[in-house]
């Protein structure tokens, strides 16, 4: 089991929180705590629910029930002007008709800043997202980055409890992504507010997270941190959606301090319990990096699987391999390129393999969550 | 098609074309046309003749008629500040709020362009006449006087006007709301911003460029209007449009005619660019409809 950390301050408490629209239910009883200060990710795939939890949180939409705490306080029906809450949404939504000087002061002026203050925080604001002698500018003369860090600005300034993110990096391109992400993390480790982000990039969730929440149909399937979620996936959901898995599905039995799962093969793989629990229609995975391929008739302690290569692609920092084995399996390897440079004798489709691993080095899936 | 490859830039002037052709026919060449002749002296029977002198066709068409020309300031503004009032609720209903209703009430908007202007002006008569379906019950219950009347009035004019014009404020301001990203007032209510305010800081100002587009389309050719002081007015209630019209049609007075037409046109084109200027209008221009 999880064994989340009891924490000294919760910041946002969600507690049974459901919410249909019509008969399609989009978010499934939720229960869970984000503390205080923390990078909290929702995680998951399109129509998860992810979206609509933060805009309960937000203020956006009404739970069809539970409950929904802030600071202690149920905010749950609390219209969105009245909570100490902020959100950076999916499309910037600036205003496109004031400038970037007044977009930012936009809250500050509601709550009755003004003066010298007014522009000491703006200012603030505008110098921890770097876009200093911008203030003049309307959003239309923006690129994509900088409309982020004005959204960014215009929520971080009125200092909330809690800051929403709505997939913030999704308009802009790959490299954009992964440069505004590391940005991100620097000014919420700066400025020391809870952040609660949502998006279906398991990459930008795992650099960013102190924990992550894997959502699908809505519900959370498992909530850890990023080493956690993908060195001991708990569900296949869980193990196919952040990183690659291969995952052995067979006949599920017991020898002493293992699980074991009899292939269609009849090859039987293992794992240590102390992985966790893998009920009676679970399964053993292991990720692609945790496996050795050797030539077929090596000796090798651990699970080994038999099998042929039929694909590889070189990828830079490794090589994967896809790897055909009896009973229509296919699993996925790569090997680091460490040797490349000195060796020439890489693994070339039709040559038979054996693959191994050691057993605690693979993970373990529970049954199927009762969709 | 050769000649187009080889000059591109040629490509604008090509598009611009039909619309300058049919401009300088139709709307450059009358005016000079109509200036000229603001500057003929004589009669259509003795023939007219051209001298810059007959510039006291001017103060002599202004003096005699600037009762006729506040007139029409007075209704046009009237006219409009009533179809602001009934079109901006109405804009932001279907916009906002009418969903997949929507389509059909821009039809019903629109629907009644599918009957000629005269007809509806002259169904006004009906419907505002003495013993009509308003003031019919109304007297009926003893509730006004019976001898009250809206037909003839000045009441008439302008409730003819604003009904007359009133879909052309209408479809700017729809449009305008229309293109509001409802993340925008998502934006304000998160920023603290009730919905009164999200809606003053936000909505409204976003929708200034259909508020001055409709106000324009309503405002001028309702100055110029003659229809409605004519069928539904009275001797005092004629616009500066009906003096235009008898010069022009009856008593055959073309140069005071073409004065008149000119001097209501400067005072529109004067207006506009006032009231651009308040609202800070190159950006806005630029963006209505």
């Amino acid at each position: 089991m999880e064994v989340t950390p009891r924490v000294a301050e919760v910041d946002v408490r969600l507690v049974n929180v459901t919410k249909k629209f019509g008969d399609a239910i989009a978010v499934d009883a939720i229960t869970l705590d984000v503390s205080d200060g923390e990078f909290f990710t929702l995680l998951g795939p399109s129509g998860c629910g992810k979206t609509t939890t933060l805009r309960m949180i937000g203020g956006f939409e009404q739970p069809t029930s539970g409950l929904i705490e802030l600071k202690g306080v149920d905010v749950t029906f609390l219209p969105a002007y009245e909570r100490d809450v902020n959100t950076v949404f999916q499309s910037y939504a600036l205003f496109p008709h004031l400038t970037i000087y007044e977009n930012v002061a936009f809250g500050l002026r509601r709550s009755g800043i003004k003066g010298d203050e007014l522009k000491r925080r703006v200012g603030e604001a505008m110098e921890l997202v770097q876009l200093i002698g911008y203030e003049k500018r309307v959003p239309a003369q923006l690129s994509g980055g900088q409309a982020q860090r004005v959204a960014l600005a215009r929520a971080l300034v009125n200092e909330p409890a809690v800051l929403l993110l709505d997939e913030p990096l999704g308009a802009l391109d790959l490299k954009l992504r992964k440069q505004m992400g590391i940005e991100l993390k620097r000014i919420q480790r700066e400025v020391g507010i809870t952040f609660i982000y949502v998006t279906h990039d398991q990459e930008e969730a795992m650099t960013m997270s102190d924990r992550i929440a894997v959502m699908n149909k809505g519900r959370y399937e498992q909530l850890a941190g990023p080493e956690t979620l993908y060195e001991r996936p708990s569900t296949r959901f869980v193990a196919g959606f952040v990183g690659a898995s291969n995952l052995l599905e067979g006949k599920v039995g017991s020898d002493g301090d293992d699980w074991t799962v009899t292939l269609p093969s009849g090859a039987v793989v293992r794992a240590p319990k102390s992985l966790g629990d893998i009920g009676s229609s679970g399964a053993i995975g292991v990720r692609p990096e945790k496996l050795t391929l050797l030539e077929r008739g090596q000796q090798s302690k651990g699970n080994t699987l038999e099998g042929t290569v039929v694909d590889t692609s070189y990828l830079g920092v490794i090589t994967q391999y896809v790897v055909e084995g009896k009973g229509g399996l296919r699993l996925l390897v790569s090997e680091q390129n460490i040797d490349r440079t000195t060796r020439s004798d890489t693994w070339r489709p039709g040559e038979q393999v054996t693959l191994t691993w050691k057993p605690e080095h693979g993970f373990v899936v529970g049954d199927a969550a009762s969709a | 098609m050769g000649m187009i490859r080889r000059h591109p830039a040629l490509v604008p002037l090509l598009l611009l074309l039909p619309g300058l052709v049919w401009l300088v026919s139709f709307y450059l060449a009358p005016n000079i046309q109509m200036f000229a002749s603001s500057f003929w002296s004589g009669t259509l029977e003795s023939g007219f003749s051209f001298s810059f002198s007959n510039w006291t066709n001017y103060t002599d068409a202004l003096g005699k008629y600037q009762q006729q020309y506040a007139r029409s300031i007075q209704y046009g503004f009237a006219a409009t500040l009533i179809c602001f009032a009934i079109a901006f609720p109405l804009a932001y209903f279907i916009a906002f709020k009418a969903g997949r209703a929507r389509s059909a009430l821009l039809f019903l908007v629109v629907a009644p362009f599918f009957t000629s202007y005269l007809l509806r002006t002259i169904g006004w008569r009906t419907i505002l006449g003495d013993d009509s379906i308003i003031l019919g019950p109304l007297k009926a219950a003893g509730l006004v006087d019976p001898a009250a009347r809206f037909l003839d009035t000045p009441f008439a004019v302008i409730a003819g006007i604003a009904y007359n014009f009133v879909p052309f404020m209408i479809l700017p301001i729809y449009v305008s709301l229309e293109k509001i990203d409802r993340r925008l007032l998502e934006a304000a209510q998160d920023l603290y911003a009730t919905s009164w305010g999200a809606f003053r800081r936000v909505t409204l100002p976003l929708a200034m460029p259909g508020i001055f587009a409709g106000s324009l389309l309503t405002f001028i050719p309702a100055i110029g209007d003659f229809i409605n002081a004519e069928l539904l007015g009275n001797p005092n209630t004629t616009m500066v449009g009906n003096v235009i019209q008898r010069q022009f049609l009856v008593d055959r007075d073309y140069p005071t005619a073409a004065a008149l037409s000119f001097m209501l046109m400067v005072l529109i084109l004067a207006g506009v660019a006032l009231y651009g200027r308040l609202l800070g209008t190159d950006e806005l221009t630029s963006k209505a409809i």
